[in-house]
């Protein structure tokens, strides 16, 4: 191999194109990344940016435009290309294999063997302990992928694209579920790769932590890219160039007002992750709830919902003791619930963005077991346009959608739903800036209509400006309660470290 | 979008019934008179009716071994009903709820019960056609009044009656499954299960449903066959789970669920009903045609797949 000259960038994305049936995801787009930089790439959802990523990995084949590693123009038609390239990636929705262990999964087609295809276990999981723990996390290496939650598969994506010796990292958006503290493990992780001279793209919507990681930000748009600054840069600026307006970037001021309890948790418990949970939600009130990785916080949610059933404990509805068997059971009593997991929790991704939006409410858009269609399409038509859903209508299938959008998909299924107790698990997982102000501000006019908001969010300015109250998690237990007054940054984290207050 | 790419699926299909018609056309002049095609299509209802059940199961993500036992089961209670000189009606409708009971047993054990559908409908199989075996004592029962009989041998218009009952099937079962409540999570069901519980829908209830649906359409076949042979035996409908399967794949739904329709089925079902008659027609042994038939099944969903997998 010719050592290049250093003037040649790494990886030059020239006049790129990509077209769907119906939308035009790219549009001349061209990109480049120095050795050593992370480079963020930032833009609305369905701006383009997971797809001109996937093209780099060789997810996803390109209608026009070149390609140059080191100068040169490489071929890239499949993951394996990309491989051998050094591109590596962490896909925005994960792609582990929910059967296997997570250290199966990090070292999957890379498997330490004894010789004669037979796989030496033990490096195996001593290798992925290894990377774990240097991640700051405590995830086994033997526990199966399908049982661990969302920002457990985040961390194990993680550990598997640095375990790869790559040239150039693609992270697409890899701490949309985790919380401060794995960030910094993260962020330090990635300043080793960089300091050896490892290129990363970075995609991510949570605009506090770009100038933390990145040198450079490009903006996309509608398929194009329409800017690139040097880091940091003003959040506004960068928000301005995204959304091409001026968007508020703060929380809008609450029009609620905190009424008569409606949910009652008393010593929920189903241990080993969940003990003895007990707390009060109140009309017009969002309550947030905070904890770190394992804090029991989606487990707290599940329970409520009857997704699972609960060991000991009562949830009461105005007073009311119910009997929760099945999440069919608590959407009757009206709760709804934004699933944390959208991929496997949320949505049918086979089915339209309609048929989606309607399922939990089918059946008040049927006639005597009919379904009305054109009652069905309007529904769609207004939360697409509330939640300002990027589709090329209402009959495209979710699984076109980005993953931004599929997240307003299942935030809307819900918010049309009008419970009267939601329960929300990361609303905001995956959503631009933009949208995220207009979200706080559906969630504010649903409380304000008099529903009780449970508001799960590893995102600490969220639940610091969204919520009346604060719930604090540690190890499925609730450490504290803290009125948002006097919560701070700091409060809250220590106690979700599990230290007395 | 997803109309057009379904509809588009199901041109290739419909495309592919046509070549084969032609292909035999040119073969064997036989082929293409109206008498032979109405004989194709009246051959064609058992297993289009059987099919148009499976298809609720697959779409729902699931599979029915146990169609062909349930039509042995459900035929020889109506065929002893009938000897016991039971109003047709009575008969019929003793028939289609045992049809319906034993899919119905399908659902409980793969929801309540958790089994996976393979080994429940392959289980049931078994148990139905011991079931038919002990009732009847291994004989078959035969001679029914012409008035039952007519369900088979009338016609109007010389179409014979069990296209009449074949149309029907489909009409209702697409209704319901693309413009009901019932439908839509039959395909939310396939589509991603556990999301469509988690969205509040009695998921083990529809479920079991669809076990039920598939009963039903067996029973309806049952029905049809009995009285084409006059006779109801304890070892009808072996095999007949494959040309429902085949039929419903071929037709365009998938096997993992989520996808698919009733009019990719009937196509399915006519696709194979064509061969299986042209295939007489030329003569080929029943050896060969086995081989053949497994041979277009296998071609038509690799060329299915092929053409989904270019898409992305
Ligand atoms: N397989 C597909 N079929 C059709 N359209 C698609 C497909 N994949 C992506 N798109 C469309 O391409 C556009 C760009 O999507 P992309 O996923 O690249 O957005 P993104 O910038 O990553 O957004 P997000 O921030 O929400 O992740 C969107 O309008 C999306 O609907
Ligand atoms: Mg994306």
């Amino acid at each position: 191999m010719a050592t290049p000259s250093p003037s040649v960038p790494l990886l030059q994305m020239q006049r790129i194109s990509k077209q769907f049936p119906g939308v035009r995801a790219l549009d001349d787009v061209s990109f480049d990344l120095e050795r050593g930089e992370v480079h963020v790439l930032l833009g609305e959802n369905g701006a383009g940016k997971s797809t001109l990523m996937k093209i780099l990995s060789g997810a996803c084949g390109r209608d026009a435009g070149e390609i140059l590693i080191d100068g040169r123009a490489v071929a890239l038609q499949s993951p394996r290309d990309a491989q051998a390239l050094g591109i590596s990636t962490i896909y925005q929705e994960f792609n582990l294999v929910p059967h296997l262990s997570a250290a199966a999964n990090i070292f999957l087609g890379r498997e330490p063997l004894h010789g004669a295809g037979v796989i030496n276990r033990r490096t195996l999981l001593a290798g992925a302990g290894a990377l774990l723990r240097g991640l700051g996390t405590r995830i086994d290496p033997a526990a199966r992928v399908g049982d661990l939650s969302v920002a457990e598969q985040q961390m194990v994506e993680v550990a598997k694209a640095l375990s790869i010796d790559a040239r150039i990292l693609i992270m697409d958006e890899p701490t949309s579920a985790l919380t401060e503290s794995e960030i910094d493990e993260l962020f330090a992780a990635i300043a080793r790769l960089t300091a050896r001279g490892v290129a990363v793209i970075y995609i991510s919507h949570r605009m506090e932590e770009l100038a933390r990681v990145g040198r450079r930000a490009t903006v996309m748009r509608d398929g194009r890219t329409v800017a690139t600054r040097a880091l940091p840069c003003p959040i506004p600026e960068l928000v301005r160039l995204m959304a091409n307006r001026d968007i508020a970037h703060h929380f809008p001021p609450p029009t609620r007002t905190r009424g008569v309890p409606i949910l009652q948790i008393e010593r929920l418990s189903r241990p080993p992750k969940l003990h003895d949970v007990s707390f009060t939600l109140h009309r017009g009130e969002i309550l947030g709830v905070a904890g770190l990785l394992g804090a029991g916080r989606t487990e707290l949610a599940r329970a409520i919902f009857g997704a699972d059933q609960p060991d000991g404990g009562c949830v009461r509805l105005e007073g009311r003791p119910l009997r929760l068997r099945a999440p069919s059971d608590a959407i009757r009593a009206g709760i709804g619930l934004v699933p944390e997991d959208r991929k496997r929790h949320g949505f049918v991704p086979g089915q339209s963005v309609a048929a989606n939006l309607a399922l939990p409410q089918l059946r008040r858009l049927c006639r005597g077991g009919v379904i009305d269609r054109a009652r069905e399409r309007s529904l769609a038509r207004r939360w697409i346009d509330e939640l300002r859903i990027k589709t090329a209508g209402p009959s495209a299938r979710v699984l076109t959608l980005s993953g931004g959008n599929q997240q307003k998909v299942v935030l809307g299924k819900w918010l049309a739903a009008g419970a009267d107790v939601l329960i929300v698990d990361e609303p905001t997982r995956g959503i631009d800036v933009a949208a995220k102000m207009e979200i706080y501000q559906l969630l504010d006019r649903l409380a304000g209509r008099g529903a009780g908001i449970l508001m799960i969010s590893s995102e600490l300015p969220e639940v610091l400006g969204m919520s009346d109250r604060i719930l604090v998690m540690h190890q499925g237990r609730l450490q504290a309660v803290l009125d948002a007054r006097e919560a701070t940054q700091e409060r809250v984290l220590h106690a979700a470290l599990g230290l007395a207050s | 979008m997803r109309g057009a790419l379904a509809s588009g699926r199901r041109l290739g299909t419909l495309a592919g019934l046509f070549g084969l018609c032609v292909l035999l056309w040119a073969l064997t002049p036989h082929f293409l008179t109206v008498a032979n095609l109405l004989n194709v299509l009246e051959q064609t209802a058992i297993n289009a009716v059987i099919a148009a059940g499976m298809t609720f199961v697959i779409v729902s993500g699931g599979i029915d071994l146990s169609v062909g036992s349930l039509v042995a089961v459900a035929g020889v209670v109506l065929a002893a009903a009938l000897h016991r000189s039971m109003p047709i009606a009575v008969a019929l409708a003793a028939s289609l709820g045992v049809g319906v009971g034993f899919g119905l047993l399908n659902g409980v054990a793969i929801t309540w019960g958790r089994l996976p559908p393979f080994i429940a409908t392959l289980g049931m199989m078994s148990i139905a056609r011991g079931c038919a075996l002990l009732f009847t004592e291994g004989r078959p029962v035969s001679g029914f009044d012409p008035a039952f009989r007519s369900v088979a041998t009338a016609k109007l218009a010389a179409i014979p009656a069990p296209v009449f009952v074949t149309v029907g099937v489909y009409l209702l079962a697409h209704f319901v499954l693309s413009a009901t409540r019932f439908g839509r999570y039959v395909y939310s069901m396939g589509g991603n299960e556990e999301a469509t519980r988690l969205s509040g829908v009695n998921v083990r209830l529809h479920k079991t449903l669809v076990y039920g649906v598939s009963g039903l359409a067996s029973a309806v076949a049952a029905v049809l066959l009995t009285a084409r042979l006059n006779s109801a035996q304890p070892i009808a409908g072996i095999m007949y789970e494959l040309d429902a399967i085949a039929a419903t794949v071929i037709g365009g739904t998938s096997l993992m669920g989520g996808e698919g329709g009733l009019g990719g089925t009937i196509i399915g079902a006519l696709i194979m009903g064509v061969l299986r008659n042209g295939l007489n027609l030329l003569g080929v042994s029943s050896f060969v045609q086995q081989i053949v038939i497994g041979l277009v099944i296998v071609v038509a969903v690799l060329i299915d797949t092929m053409l989904k997998s270019r898409k992305t």
